[in-house]
């Protein structure tokens, strides 16, 4: 941590400090997003295999044996081979997307400079959660390339399954070390950002910049750095547990009594149950630090397009508060099959209904923005109103589920895939998207190209729609989840012209994503010039030019005078008033 | 505007798709599965409800507030809609969890009737084997030493404990219509997952514990039970079925069963 | 030129160049709520490594204590005593003028060493409990016991580069108004890892 008494900043000289080890939280918000961009590509990669692989379980391809060839002999997909893209899926998605660009991307470039900041409290540090992610990631991808492949064991990777190593199947031994190895390090990284995240915007803020009149951008970045801070810190605790487990032959999480292909293994009275707690502990938490940022910046954008002040400010500031508080306390919904106490479950779905209530505080709050607004309808302002759509059909599944009464049927099933899908796999992108067309013009000084970003969403939201839905009603049939394929069992039959139809929604949406890559490379070279505030929006960073200095100011000393959101005020001249506008 | 049209459009299909009920829950064989099913309509119904009416005013404002040129109006907030709809979300939402308590007690926290059959499951990478108590009507003592699959001894049922000579142990759980089951449910590997569809049951099965679990099937037949924990690479195969059969016919059953172990 | 300056450029040579809008307080004020900021994350570390002993201890009855070993109690005093010695360092340079470099350097040393010492006496605990046949895998005792004294160790050894550091910069007598902020710092966190091996060594005793 660097603690020196005074800050200084000089402008970086030399290619390697500018744009490779830079302590500039712009560069290293643009270096988070790119990681988030490759990782989200490999992982759709992933995903599209597995549901090729579910739908043609016996097809031979040639380019599967020459990438695996113990994973595919003869280019056929064996099942160890299919878990273990699914549990790469997983956590590539969850960490190295979902846990990286909206905070790390969007929150580093942007945070400081709408607090008016000249960087983060720490910008070595800063530099030191990139570099550690990157490493991270860097080892979860050597799992691919050990012998025995990489883990099986999905992202949660329950013990004892995780915890015993080799002989609970291919990709349980080297991989799994490596898994765990890179995840710790994550864990090391999210908390090197969360403890700037936290500094920087409780004591950098500007004269007149109160915490009332920050933009929820900044309120939704100060909650999920609070939940990451808590949370990646128990997550840690587990893998340090599981690794002794593995390699020191502890029983943290390993019961005596086991025998494993045939033997009797001598480990003395761990619990299983264990690792499920300190996992979900962490686990919940972490699917909001995934959704908030995307919240705060659908309010922000919605505010923006509608050209009216966000309804409800205060109510949408506590309700992300009670979503970050509620969200430690609702864990256990996770495991009300599990085995767990029966009246722990019936606890923890009741504080799990609870947190349903701020949730739904902030849809009728958007909702309530757009009414009686004059929306331009940019491909930010799409991608924005995409998430609210998403976010209801997402969240409106959590309902079933939070029931352990209902959850005695449609735990593991397709339900529960489709319910955080829709969150995360699409609500949460879509705040990424929006995120890019909206903020895009400001980092590059270009503007993206509007036609290309209305196509790739309109394909997009479709096409998420069609493959998502139709996990809910998989799920009332029954269909249990992490299946390699569905031949034992009859039940599934009628369910595979469901599942084909979901296939080729997903490779059309994959193919689609194309528009959104030549768009941003494009416009990176050749895109029109964008003035400094090409919406018309009133937050700090449109009173910068595009891009920023490097000091983002340029040395001036700021005093905030407006809150964020004055949009459509009376009596003035131009629809908004900027937050440092004098009067 | 097309992104209005394109909700409505899907919010209906969506409706349309779970009204239509194209896939759907098999038909429950108990008392359980029918309140189960009862529950679930309701919370479909209020988040059908929720989901319409939130989709459809999306869509509208869509629609209806496209810019003209002219300035929004400066609404800051209205606290009597925010209370409104804070407390209808948490009466909704709390109400139906309690009310679904009922379902949930059922299975967990009933008492185990006096008459119950207790069967006892093994569950393994990747099978599930389940053991009867046979004619003496009690469990012999088992010792993971003695565990072979190879010589159909999967429970390691001690050889030297008269009491296990005729314990039956199936590879299919065999019930009696109507009777209460509980069933005692271990695993000696990793976790597992009993689920059977047309109960409306599912409990993890978890190395190091004992979990109990209560049920009642009412329709003869043979149901599926797909293992519902990830637990190796041979998840995807790991099957069991529950056959329900009137009781005179399990009686019959378990007698023969028994011959079977004498003559051995 | 020091680590920092490398990274960073020479030190501003006035309130005006440095950042912050003109507010040198700023930087020290952040690193302060850093500091605490980290202490959240580090106790909620300890939090769960503790929630899953109780678990433990709770499952069965096969949890056996075992004896700590008797250097725990010295490796107490060493970590105790190089708290105070860090705070009167600390005070040493806020309060007098003309020595109060030469009585912060005396001091900040003496709690250094102390701190090696208290690294010392743990390895040794390690060494005896070893001697004696107990390993991280002997018991659920002795595994809970080797995880926490280990993961503070860690802790601690991170904590040693940073007084490391304050010392060098000390000895070069480099430490000005503006590497106060480092100094305090580096006496929170060293107070806080005092406070945390005081909470997991009653922990042991008591529940070990």
């Amino acid at each position: 941590m660097a603690s020196h008494a005074t800050h200084v900043h000089t402008p970086p000289s030399g290619f390697i400090r500018k744009y490779i080890f830079s302590m500039d939280h712009k560069v290293i918000g643009i270096q988070y997003y790119f990681l988030a961009l490759f990782s989200v590509f490999v992982g759709m990669t992933l995903s599209v295999l597995m549901r090729f692989h579910m739908v043609y379980p016996d097809a031979k391809v040639g380019f599967f044996e020459t990438l695996w060839p113990t994973g595919a002999p003869g280019g056929v997909m064996t099942p160890e081979l299919y878990l273990s893209l699914m549990t790469m899926h997983g956590t590539i998605m969850v960490f190295f997307v979902l846990t990286t660009a909206p905070q790390g991307g969007f929150g580093n470039y942007f945070l400081p400079i709408q607090i008016g900041a000249e960087d983060m409290a720490f910008p070595f540090l800063n530099m030191l959660s990139f570099w550690t992610t990157f490493v991270a990631l860097m080892v979860l991808m050597a799992a691919f390339f050990v012998q025995g492949g990489a883990p099986l064991g999905g992202w949660t990777a329950y013990a004892p399954l995780s915890a015993l190593g080799e002989i609970a199947g291919p990709g349980q031994g080297k991989g799994m070390n490596l898994w765990i190895i890179s995840i710790a390090l994550f864990c090391g990284a999210s908390l090197m950002g969360a403890i700037n995240f936290i500094s920087t915007l409780i004591d950098l803020r500007v004269p007149g910049m109160t915490l009332m009149r920050m933009p929820l951008t900044c309120w939704a970045w100060f909650v999920t750095a609070i939940l990451s801070l808590l949370g990646f810190a128990v997550l840690l605790a587990a893998g340090v547990l599981l690794l002794m487990d593995r390699m020191v032959g502890t029983s943290f999480f390993l019961p005596a009594g086991l025998v494993v292909n045939d033997q009797i293994l001598n480990h003395k009275g761990g619990s299983p149950l264990l690792w499920q707690h300190l996992f979900w502990f962490f686990g919940h938490p972490e699917v909001y630090i995934a959704i908030l940022p995307g919240m705060g910046l659908a309010s922000n954008i919605l505010s923006v397009f509608a050209r009216k002040t966000i309804f409800g400010y205060r109510a949408m500031v506590y309700a992300i508060l009670g979503i970050g508080f509620l969200g430690f306390v609702v864990w256990g919904h996770h495991m009300f099959i599990s085995g767990m106490n029966p009246y722990t479950a019936i606890a923890f779905s009741v504080m799990t209904m609870a947190i349903g209530v701020p949730s739904a505080i902030k849809t009728f709050n958007w909702i309530g923005t757009l009414w009686g607004a004059q929306i331009r309808l940019t491909t930010a302002m799409l991608f924005a109103l995409g998430f609210v759509s998403l976010f209801v059909s997402g969240g409106i599944s959590g309902i079933f589920l939070g029931q352990p009464g209902l959850d005695l049927y449609l735990h593991d099933t397709y339900f529960v895939v489709g319910h955080f899908h829709m969150i995360m796999g699409v609500a949460a992108i879509f705040g990424m998207f929006a995120g890019t067309f909206f903020w895009f013009p400001k980092a590059s000084g270009r503007m993206m190209n509007e036609t290309l970003g209305k196509i790739h969403f309109y394909a997009t939201f479709i096409g998420v729609y069609a493959i998502f839905t139709p996990m809910h009603v998989l799920g009332i049939i029954g269909n249990p989840r992490r299946y390699a394929d569905y031949k034992e069992f009859e039940f599934m039959g009628p369910a595979m012209s469901v599942h084909t139809f979901m296939t080729y929604a997903a490779i059309f949406t994959a193919a689609v994503q194309i528009i959104f890559v030549i768009n941003l490379i494009w416009s990176m070279m050749k895109g029109a010039k964008a003035p400094d505030n090409p919406w018309e929006a009133t937050s700090l960073e449109w009173s910068i030019p595009s891009p920023p200095p490097f000091d983002n100011f340029g040395g001036k000393h700021l005093t905030v005078h407006h809150g964020p959101y004055e949009y459509g005020v009376p009596g003035k001249a131009k629809d908004y008033v900027m937050q440092i506008d004098p009067e | 505007m097309l992104l209005a049209l394109l909700n409505w459009v899907i919010t209906l299909a969506t409706v349309g798709l779970f009204a239509g009920k194209y896939w759907w829950f098999p038909e429950g064989i108990n008392e359980h599965a029918h309140r189960y099913d009862g529950h679930f309509m309701t919370t479909l119904y209020i988040t059908g409800v929720i989901f319409f009416l939130a989709q459809m005013s999306l869509g509208w404002t869509i629609f209806r507030y496209r810019s003209n040129g002219g300035r929004a109006a400066y609404v800051e907030g209205n606290n009597t809609m925010e209370v409104v709809w804070t407390v209808g979300a948490a009466v909704l939402f709390i109400g139906a969890v309690l009310m679904s308590t009922e379902i949930w007690t059922g299975v967990h926290m009933a008492e185990t009737p006096a008459d119950a059959l207790t069967i006892e499951l093994n569950a393994k990478q990747f099978a599930f084997n389940f053991r009867y108590a046979g004619a003496d009507g009690k469990f012999g003592k088992t010792d993971i030493k003695q565990i072979s699959d190879a010589n159909g001894n999967p429970f390691g049922v001690d050889e030297k404990d008269p009491a296990g000579k005729d314990d039956v142990t199936s590879s299919a759980i065999r019930v009696p219509a109507g009777k209460p089951i509980l069933l005692k449910m271990k695993s000696r590997d990793v976790i597992h997952n009993f689920f059977v569809r047309e109960l409306r049951v599912k409990q993890d099965v978890v190395p190091g514990m004992e979990i109990p679990l209560h049920f009642q099937a009412d329709k003869p037949g043979s149901y599926e039970v797909p293992c519902s924990e990830l637990c190796g690479l041979g998840h995807h195969q790991m099957r069991s079925s529950l056959i329900v059969m009137p009781p005179a016919d399990f009686e019959k059953w378990l007698k023969d069963e028994d011959q079977k172990l004498k003559q051995q | 030129m020091a680590l920092s300056e490398t990274l960073q450029g020479p030190p501003p040579t006035s309130v005006e160049a440095s950042g912050w809008g003109g507010d040198p307080g700023k930087q020290r004020r952040a690193s302060i709520t850093g500091v605490y900021v980290l202490f959240a994350a580090i106790t909620m570390l300890f939090a769960a490594f503790t929630s899953a002993m109780v678990v433990r201890r709770g499952l069965g009855d096969d949890w056996t204590g075992f004896p700590l070993p008797g250097i725990l109690w010295v490796s107490t005093a060493f970590i105790l005593l190089s708290s105070v010695a860090l705070e009167l360092a600390q005070r040493a340079l806020i309060h007098s003028a003309k020595d109060g470099r030469q009585q912060f350097a005396r001091l900040w040393s003496l709690g250094t060493l102390l701190g090696l010492l208290f690294l010392g006496s743990q390895y040794m605990a390690w060494r005896q409990l070893q001697a004696a046949g107990v390993y991280v895998s002997s018991s659920p005792g002795s595994s809970f016991f080797y995880l926490l004294t280990v993961a503070h160790a860690v802790h601690v050894l991170g904590g040693v580069a940073a007084l490391l550091y304050i010392e060098a910069q000390a000895l070069l007598l480099q430490l000005g108004p503006a590497k106060r902020t480092a100094v305090e710092v580096c006496r929170l966190y060293w107070h806080f890892l005092a406070g945390l091996w005081v909470y997991l060594i009653l922990v042991l005793k008591i529940w070990g």
